[in-house]
């Protein structure tokens, strides 16, 4: 009998050798290319890291192009209109940085962002990212899983969920001068969603230093949630006991719920969730439960009543 | 000033209708040379959504105006104004049945009948109809003048609802759509002082 476990990825979804090797090829190539040739618009800043693709976690889609990931999406921050991340985010200094380790866990620490990506493995993942306004992405993240950090720290008894804070800082972020949101930032997971391998924390995309606009210098990636629930440049994470209160959450509570898992039959009070348009293409497709990743995470909301706990 | 002659009025027509079509145009222009950006049909929609709450405000500011300035001929390009903001309506609202929703009826009847901004969009849509329907010299005369111009004050309430419609579909930011409510405040309101006077 074959005896396979429900968090492993479907076989359709496994990138076959031949393509896995090409890439490699492809990677190690532009890793001799001046950062900043390869792709236009890559700003002079971005470094190329030496990331291992991790194909049990990627997707084979065809990935979004470099120029729309990083020219249209939501980080109000810098801004509500799409193209304003990409404009606003420019004068961000991401460099001194520091992440704070804080909360319910053994050994609190702050991380100096450079000394965390040294001190783990980097790896790349092609995820779906589905935005909840009804459009989705496939993006190639490079990044820490979070379940390595979390491990290092030693979540107490008490820890049942994660608080992630993005920099409050009108100066950087203009976006926060007017009170479109509660600055800072905030959102949350559960502790087993934030330990769960497909949860990262990307510092990278394309093989490059993440673009400020999409959440430089670390952002958390969820893939079966939807876009907003992965907070950019976090400075905190705070493990806690009770249930954060998210920014989204705060702001609308009857339309953004703690879990924002990705579900076709919920909809927003705006958006229908039942199709999105994948960037480029014409025709809408289904959009599928927990964002394609119902195989691995659905587990996690067993026996919870998701239309409850949206 | 108060007469314009028959040249002026012309040069004035053209001029209003040459404006009219910039947003199309440049629609036009940015579909051929790839500058509608990464969502393409969200660009096309906003836009056209966008030009017909200006042909809206534009429409209605023409009889103050008209009556601060006494300047009697913008009254002649007050019809070309109204059809436009139908045509980016009409531009607006293909947009969405077509390249957005791609003739999913059933999507369309559960979005109008579920989403709020989706039914004051589409009402606000309805209602402009019978008014372009009216828009002739000869269905002016069919209807009789008064009758008319009570019809046609329907586009009150259709700007009042298309403003809503925006107000209602942005996410979190409503300054936009907070402009265009004061400027509406501001045209109507102008009309209530007047009347009372």
């Amino acid at each position: 009998m074959l005896i396979r476990s429900t968090k492993d990825i479907p076989s359709s979804e496994i990138t076959p050798e031949a393509v896995y090797l090409r890439r490699r090829q492809f990677m190690q190539a532009g890793a001799v290319v001046a950062a900043g040739a390869l792709l236009p618009g890559v700003s002079e800043a971005s470094v190329r890291l030496a990331a291992v693709v991790n194909n049990r976690y990627s997707t084979p889609e065809k990935q979004t192009p470099y120029k729309d990931v990083t020219t249209y999406n939501n980080y109000y921050e810098f801004g509500t209109d799409k193209s304003d991340p990409a404009e606003n985010a420019q004068n961000l200094k991401t460099r001194p940085w520091t992440v704070s380790i804080e909360g319910e866990v053994k050994h609190p620490k702050v991380w100096d962002i450079d000394a965390l990506l040294k001190a783990f493995p980097l790896e790349e993942r092609i995820y779906r990212m589905r935005c909840v306004e009804g459009w989705s992405m496939v993006i190639p993240w490079v990044g820490i899983p979070l379940a390595s950090l979390i491990r290092q720290v030693e979540p107490t008894g008490n820890a049942k969920y994660v608080e992630f804070t993005t920099l409050h800082d009108p100066a950087q972020m203009t976006g926060q001068r007017r009170a479109v949101l509660d600055w800072p930032y905030i959102e949350g997971l559960r502790l087993d969603e934030a330990m769960h391998p497909l949860t990262i924390l990307a510092v990278g995309l394309y093989g490059q230093t993440l673009p400020n606009q999409n959440g430089a210098p670390i952002r958390l990636v969820v893939p079966w949630k939807y876009g907003f629930k992965s907070a950019k440049a976090i400075v905190r994470i705070r493990f806690t006991e009770q249930q954060p209160a998210t920014a989204w959450g705060r702001s609308a509570p009857s339309e953004y719920g703690f879990y924002s898992n990705v579900n076709p039959a919920v909809d927003h009070p705006r958006w229908s969730q039942a199709k999105e348009r994948r960037i480029g293409e014409f025709f809408k497709r289904d959009t599928l439960a927990f964002n394609g990743y119902g195989d691995q995470v659905a587990q996690l909301y067993r026996g919870m009543d998701l239309r409850k706990y949206y | 000033m108060a007469v314009a002659s028959a040249a002026q009025l012309r040069w004035l027509k053209i001029g209003v209708f040459v404006l009219a079509c910039y947003p199309l145009l440049r629609l036009i222009f940015l579909g051929v040379t790839d500058g509608l950006g990464t969502n393409p049909i969200e660009f096309i929609t906003r836009s056209s959504g966008t030009w017909t709450l200006v042909g809206l405000m534009l429409t209605l500011t023409v009889t103050p105006l008209r009556q601060l300035s006494g300047w009697n001929s913008l009254l002649r390009v007050r019809r070309m104004l109204g059809l436009f903001s139908f045509f980016y309506a009409c531009l607006h609202f293909i947009t969405y049945i077509w390249l957005d929703q791609f003739f999913d009826f059933a999507a369309i009847i559960k979005d109008v009948y579920k989403r709020p901004f989706i039914t004051v969009g589409f009402s606000a849509f309805v209602l402009l109809i019978p008014l372009a329907l009216t828009s002739s010299n000869n269905m002016i005369r069919r209807l009789g003048a008064r009758r008319w111009q009570l019809l046609h004050r329907l586009v009150y309430v259709i700007a009042i609802l298309g403003v809503l419609h925006y107000a209602w579909l942005v996410k979190k930011d409503l300054t936009q759509p907070l402009i265009y409510a004061a400027v509406l405040t501001v045209l109507l309101g102008w009309r209530v002082l007047h009347r009372r006077r």
